[in-house]
């Protein structure tokens, strides 16, 4: 199925994500050939198929609930393009 | 030195011949002399290098060593590395510097593994030709107007050229599998859950898998033993022994059934590959294995459901780029969302930003179950083909890639027809089995892989019928003429 440049500006915005003016027609074709290759899925009958998630049929294993990392905030923290008092600094939201 | 086994290495640092040291030294010399021209390298560790090889020459005097110890290798810039810029070959990650180790990286330490530095790789391993690196493309030792395939293109180009003895990969689609292949290299991907993610930088996580690229299935026995086993830290690792990969090599495969799907030799692939490809399943023959014809009937979906698949769990994991804790962050961002739209925007490159779109799309409201369900169905009838298959036959046999090493620059354009270069790999992957591409015949001077999947956690089958192909031709020990460029 064909995209234009009004579907690849939605998209991008749900990804968060900066498409600049000049490269939506590039990327709405790129997108667009990607999605016909995609749609070969459609000559699969998958009627009454069970959807395969993981590769390996395993459980999500549960561990006991106790505290087994240590507080590494400063270090963690250190590689923050901006921090102020232990807090991650973006631009203001609230008014 | 440069071109002995990890088995010999092992016994010449134990006879004295040489120290690890000397062996890192010689390999770091080797780097500097022909790096230049392959850029397989993103960070060389030079210091930290020659401080373990130090520590590793005292541990070898202890007795207390293990095959890898003092052996030097490279890791690919996707597993974390305290201490050792960490790129994922990405801008957003250009000055990142992980907190921590990956389970891999930590385990090949503990080994006494010396590492020589961090592998060029395809921006977060999406891509099958490492020019989608931020770094700038790889170079084929074997041809360096090529391509060494990818994303795991550095770890190959490095071990052909034998900048560093072996090293390790992730294959999510046939990262590992398609570089050895135009790199004339032993590439495994192990069973998913073999090998711990913890610390791997994700990308698609039902995928993904880390592996090894070594000159020969022994040696990709010596990088497993010490890569493989459950790892608490990774909610999917396999909670499962660990075998003596060593011990199996030898084994007879006499009588072994090997399964050909008549998909893997039909329309797309080079007739001189699947010439050489064939020849080394007569030198099977001659070795005792009895060879039938299969059929894999879903395998041309595979490549669609991959291309639904992977971009959805990738614009789910990388939703965790946003210039915030790390990463790249734009300059002067008016407002929150403008800040993770540029950041996002300036830090990821072209073939990242449409898998992160066609991932959105694809989970979006409205086309969920036509994109997303419909491929994790798919994905069932694939796994199901494999399961019959190894009701007949003991491993699975064909092409790892449908020709040799492209030119740079050839395919880059056209994403569609890049995609297509994975076309024998990606199954395995969507099924999670193990498989193997190991050195055949080359076509032009170039290259040929030929591709052993087997079934779950049978790497030691793979890595037996790898090691026995090896024992009667000499393909995997061709290396490249390398021209001082550096």
């Amino acid at each position: 199925m064909p995209l234009d440049r009004s579907d690849v500006e939605k998209i991008a915005h749900l990804a968060r994500l900066a498409v600049s003016e000049s490269e939506l027609d590039a990327v709405a074709g790129d997108l667009s050939n990607i999605l016909d290759l995609v749609e070969q899925m459609d000559s699969a009958d998958t009627v009454g198929v069970t959807p395969m998630a993981h590769p390996l049929h395993m459980a999500q294993r549960l561990r006991e609930d106790r505290v087994t990392e240590t507080d590494q905030r400063e270090r963690f923290q250190s590689i923050a393009p901006a921090t102020e008092n232990g807090l991650y600094l973006v631009p203001q939201v609230i008014e | 030195m440069h071109d002995k086994s990890i088995a010999q290495l092992a016994s010449g640092l134990r006879a004295g011949e040489f120290s690890s040291v000397d062996l890192t030294q010689a390999f770091l010399d080797r780097i500097e002399q022909y790096d230049g021209a392959l850029n397989s390298f993103i960070t060389i560790a030079e210091q930290a290098a020659l401080k373990s090889a130090e520590a590793a020459d005292r541990r070898l005097r202890t007795g207390k060593a293990t095959l890898l110890t003092g052996i030097p290798i490279a890791h690919k810039d996707i597993f974390c590395t305290d201490g050792v810029k960490t790129s994922c070959g990405s801008r957003m990650l250009d000055h990142f510097i992980a907190p921590y180790d990956a389970t891999v990286v930590t385990r090949f330490d503990q080994a006494g593994a010396v590492m020589l530095g961090k592998t060029n790789m395809d921006e977060f391993a999406m891509g099958s030709s490492n020019e989608t690196s931020y770094y700038g493309p790889v170079h084929n030792p074997w041809d360096q107007e090529s391509v060494p395939g990818g994303s795991s293109g550095g770890s190959a180009a490095a071990v052909a050229a034998r900048l560093c003895v072996a090293a390790t990969g992730t294959d999510t689609g046939g990262s590992i599998r398609q570089p050895a292949a135009l790199c004339g290299l032993t590439g495994l991907k192990p069973t998913y859950g073999r090998v711990s993610r913890y610390g791997m930088i994700a990308f698609a996580s039902s995928l993904d898998q880390g592996g090894s690229l070594t000159r020969s299935a022994a040696d990709a026995a010596a990088m497993l033993q010490v890569m493989a086993g459950f790892d608490p830290r990774d909610s999917t690792s396999a909670e499962r022994p660990v075998p003596d990969y060593g011990a199996a090599l030898e084994d007879e495969i006499a009588g072994l059934r090997i399964g050909l799907p008549k998909e893997y030799f039909g329309e797309g692939l080079d007739p001189a590959v699947a010439r050489s490809v064939e020849q080394a399943i007569d030198e099977y023959r001659r070795l005792g294995a009895e060879v039938k014809k299969i059929s894999l009937p879903n395998s041309a979906l595979a490549i669609p459901t991959y291309y639904v698949v992977a971009p959805a769990e990738c614009s789910s994991n990388l939703a965790r780029f946003d210039g915030v804790r790390f990463g790249h962050r734009c300059d002067d961002p008016k407002d929150l969302e403008e800040l993770y739209k540029r950041s996002r925007g300036e830090g990821f490159g072209a073939e990242v930003k449409r898998r992160i779109l066609i991932g959105t799309y694809a989970l979006s409201a409205g086309y969920y179950d036509a994109y997303y369900l419909k491929a994790q169905q798919i994905r069932k009838l694939i796994s199901d083909d494999f399961r019959s298959a190894f009701e007949q036959v003991d491993v699975v046999m064909g092409p790892t890639a449908p020709g040799t090493a492209f030119g740079i620059g050839e395919k880059a354009d056209d994403p569609v027809t890049m995609y297509l270069s994975d076309t024998y790999t990606i199954a395995v992957n969507l099924a999670g089995l193990p498989a193997v591409s190991i050195p055949v015949a080359p076509v032009g001077g170039k290259p040929v892989g030929l591709q052993i999947i087997g079934d779950y956690f049978q790497e030691s089958r793979l890595l037996n019928m790898a090691h026995r192909y090896q024992q009667v031709t000499d393909w995997h020990l061709a290396m490249p003429e390398m021209q001082d460029l550096g």
